[in-house]
């Protein structure tokens, strides 16, 4: 009936006190991730002298590339509402191909066929999921336990060391531009071009608006599967990449790596303020998120906290980032 | 004696933000009577039961209960009372037994332990009160809708209703099953329980009330006894009101035919539905709701998949198989779900207004150029009137009204020759109902073909210059402009 429809009157807070409050509060929601960033900085500064060194930051840099493109993937497969558990896998997968390739192809070749096998791994999930309409948990659980499996086949279950053909690779992962290592430049580049996406193409702005409301988007004469498609594409292609630095760094392609590494990704854009329900979240916080878990691994390192304790305050610290988004949602509901 | 009435509503005011639902409206129901409650949408029969089953408070006027006055503040309280509500939407737990459904409000009650042989007793006793052999064991999504309601109702009755409120009870039920549940609602009666009867289809109401209450526009304009009225009558009472005044005159200028849509099929609500749809015309799609008009419009463009059919546009048979073909082949879709298929709440007006233009506003290699895409956008706020103080303002911090200027913003910048519109004015203020009614006559005067979904018969009749009448999937009739009367829908769609 016509009444009943129309939405409550906003409650607005009333006297000044309130509003300075307010104004506080939405501060903290708007840069959550970045105050908390701030502040392992601040401590982690205070509690090792040894943290805030050029050396150290270059070493945490270089040690969350990989992930954090596999991150800014991720992100892309969230903001539509999906999930991507595949990334592990591939992650793996890509770094065995590609020390298995580049033992007979030259090396743009076999970096070329590693990152298009990524992507076409990650099209098995996007076709799954937006054609066939399979749920993305199951449908990435599945290739996550498949691609697993075709790296050890192929690799025998050992790992393929990169022979001399290979040193080329081997070089790119040593080097730095400017005194940055390659590693972290590629990973900046997929930031900015992630945030580029996001920010200033129709790609981005229609990936969330389907994480928002994909019915309304399809109804306004948009075809929402080639999207959803393309994301789980770009996120193999991404975890190829980040394969592929890691055999550029330790010079072995090993099938047993990036265990869990889908978990880490999840919890990065996250801890970036992304909602698994899509339509939110951004490549500047999903960074600074990345940033955020490899300086809660780092200090502790610094500060010989064992392997152990390090995952369960790796856990808590995701709970207080999360919850402090969660003002939020009491706050608007 | 006032305590000849297990319900007595006198003076009953309400309104919401200004607009009045209800105004000095008296209601009395006698125990063992079933009283129906009838009126257009909008009239405040909804309104009346949610304050009856405290839903809603009410403004002014007092509540009697068996002669006591009481003040119902919550339905936890309508229930104490012994008022039970059964909605048309059904709000049964599909995968649990009948007998969880029917106590599931009491098995907190329960210490923690299931007592299985208790609750199938007392669930079985309850469904034998009411003449029916439902197995208690049985899950509900198993059931057909009519067993359904008939737990909904032994859910009533597990808490000793003694006042039963069925909105639309009939509205999901094959005729078949409406008779089941004449059959449990005159049982009830014969137990003593009132019953409050909401239901469009006039001729169910003849059958089964004992009285009629008519409400129009928020006020109570008559009662009477059902042997004593004709159907005639009521509808008399229903209408009343001279809609036409709001509706702006318009230059016919009607055309070329630009869709023919031939034996759609697609599921039981849309069974061979043909029309044709000139340019310049507005044709409505009348009938209750659930007979069809949305999911026809939905099956031509393509937002759910048809099961057969053709569509011929500008004289070609056209394959649509998705929106995305649909809009670009002229056809513009406003949805009747506003909030989930019309805009995006959680976005900008701008960034929803320019989503179906979104490929246009580009440099190139789908780069954003997004100062076209913000004149653009400011030219169809303007054009629209949307009141706003800023086109980054999120959609879900307008007015209804305003959110549905612009679900019309962002189709007028497409600019489609065909638009449906599925209950434009939905929850829309007065003021925005009759801007709205202007452009949908602008459109039709710059010669696009437009096809109007609308509950409110008076937007079909003031609006409309033929309209398609449907009744379970169906077409019953063509209305042309002269005989196109509330009346005449209203003897047709039932």
């Amino acid at each position: 009936m016509l009444l009943n429809t129309e939405t409550p009157v906003r409650k607005t807070s009333g006297d000044a006190g309130g509003q300075s409050i307010k104004k506080y509060s939405d501060f903290v929601l708007k840069y959550n991730t970045l105050i908390i960033f701030i502040i392992l900085l601040i401590v982690s500064s205070i509690i090792s002298d040894a943290f805030f060194t050029a050396r150290n930051i270059t070493n945490l840099l270089r040690q969350v590339s990989g992930i954090g493109i596999v991150s800014l993937g991720m992100l892309l497969v969230i903001m539509t509402g999906g999930i991507d558990l595949s990334v592990g896998s591939i992650v793996a997968f890509a770094g065995v191909i590609s020390a298995y390739f580049l033992l007979s192809m030259p090396f743009a070749l076999g970096i070329g066929v590693t990152i298009l096998i990524g992507v076409a791994i990650g099209s098995v999930s996007g076709y799954l999921v937006a054609i066939q309409r399979m749920a993305p948990f199951i449908a990435t659980l599945a290739l996550m336990t498949i691609v697993r499996g075709l790296g050890f086949i192929l690799s025998k279950g050992t790992p393929i060391i990169l022979e001399e053909s290979g040193q080329s690779l081997k070089e790119f992962g040593g080097n730095y531009v400017f005194g940055i290592p390659n590693p972290v430049v590629l990973m900046f580049f997929v930031f900015i071009l992630v945030y580029f996406i996001l920010k200033y193409t129709v790609f981005g702005r229609l990936i969330i608006a389907i994480g928002s409301n994909e019915e309304s988007v399809r109804l306004s004469g948009i075809n929402v599967w080639i999207y959803k498609f393309a994301v789980y594409s770009i996120c193999g292609g991404f975890s190829a990449i980040a394969g592929i630095i890691s055999t550029s760094r330790t010079g072995v392609g090993s099938p047993i790596l990036g265990i869990g590494l889908e978990l880490d990704a999840i919890a990065a854009v996250v801890i970036g303020g992304a909602s698994l329900k899509g339509g939110k979240g951004s490549a500047v916080n999903t960074l600074l998120g990345i940033i955020i878990l490899g300086m809660i691994g780092n200090i502790m390192n610094l500060m010989n906290v064992p392997g152990y304790p390090q995952q369960v305050i790796k856990g808590l610290i995701i709970i207080f980032a999360v919850l402090l988004q969660g003002i939020k949602k009491s706050d608007s509901s | 004696m006032s305590k000849d009435f297990r319900v007595e509503m006198t003076d009953i005011s309400k309104s919401f933000g200004g607009v009045t639902a209800l105004k000095d409206v008296s209601f009395r129901v006698r125990p063992g009577e079933i009283h129906a409650l009838v009126g257009e949408n909008g009239a405040g029969k909804s309104t009346l039961v949610k304050i009856l089953s405290g839903a809603i408070q009410k403004d002014s006027g007092t509540l009697k209960i068996d002669g006591l006055d009481v003040q119902i503040k919550n339905p936890h309280g309508a229930r104490k009372l012994g008022i039970g509500i059964i909605y048309q939407e059904l709000t049964m737990v599909p995968d649990l037994t009948v007998a969880e459904n029917v106590y599931l409000h009491h098995l907190s009650n329960q210490r923690g332990f299931m007592n299985w042989a208790a609750l199938f007793r007392s669930t079985d006793e309850l469904i034998k009160r009411i003449g029916f052999d439902i197995d208690p064991r049985q899950h509900v999504g198993e059931l057909s809708v009519a067993y359904q309601q008939v737990v909904e109702i032994t859910k009533a009755l597990s808490e000793d209703v003694k006042i039963l409120i069925l909105d639309e009870p009939t509205a999901v039920l094959a005729p078949k099953e409406t008779e089941r549940l004449f059959e449990v609602l005159n049982t009830l009666k014969s137990q003593q329980v009132s019953i409050v009867y909401i239901s469009h289809r006039l001729d169910e109401i003849f059958q089964i009330a004992d009285k009629i209450t008519v409400l129009k526009d928020g006020l109570k304009v008559g009662e009477v006894i059902s042997s004593e009225a004709s159907t005639d009558d009521l509808i008399q009472m229903m209408i009343g009101r001279k809609l036409s005044a709001m509706f702006p005159k318009r230059k016919k200028k009607i055309g070329e035919e630009l869709l023919s849509v031939q034996n759609i099929k697609k599921g039981k609500l849309v069974n061979n539905i043909s029309f044709s749809l000139r340019s310049g015309e507005i044709l409505g799609l009348a009938g209750l709701v659930g007979s069809g008009r949305t999911e026809t419009l939905r099956a031509i463009f393509a937002a759910d998949r048809k099961e057969s059919g053709q569509i011929i546009i500008d004289h070609h048979p056209r394959k649509i198989n998705s929106p995305k073909h649909a809009v670009s082949e002229g056809i513009a879709l406003i949805p009747e779900d506003r909030k989930n298929h019309g805009v995006i709440l959680s976005m900008s007006i701008k960034e929803n207004i320019s989503m179906t233009m979104i490929k246009s506003v580009v440099y190139k290699i789908g780069i954003l150029n997004k100062s076209v895409e913000t004149s653009i956008v400011k030219k169809l706020i303007r054009i629209l009137q949307i009141k706003t103080k800023s086109i980054e303002t999120h959609i879900s911090h307008l007015s209804g009204g305003n959110q549905q200027k612009v679900v019309l913003a962002k189709w007028f910048g497409r600019d489609c020759k065909i638009i449906f519109l599925d209950e434009p004015t939905r929850g829309v203020d007065v003021a925005t109902k009759i801007e709205i009614y202007q452009l949908i006559n602008d459109l039709a005067e710059e010669g696009h073909g437009i096809v109007l979904v609308s509950s409110e018969l008076g937007e079909i009749v003031g609006l409309c210059d033929r309209a398609l009448v449907l009744n379970e999937g169906n077409i019953r009739g063509i209305l042309e402009r002269a005989e196109l009367t509330e009346e005449n829908i209203i003897k047709m769609s039932i």
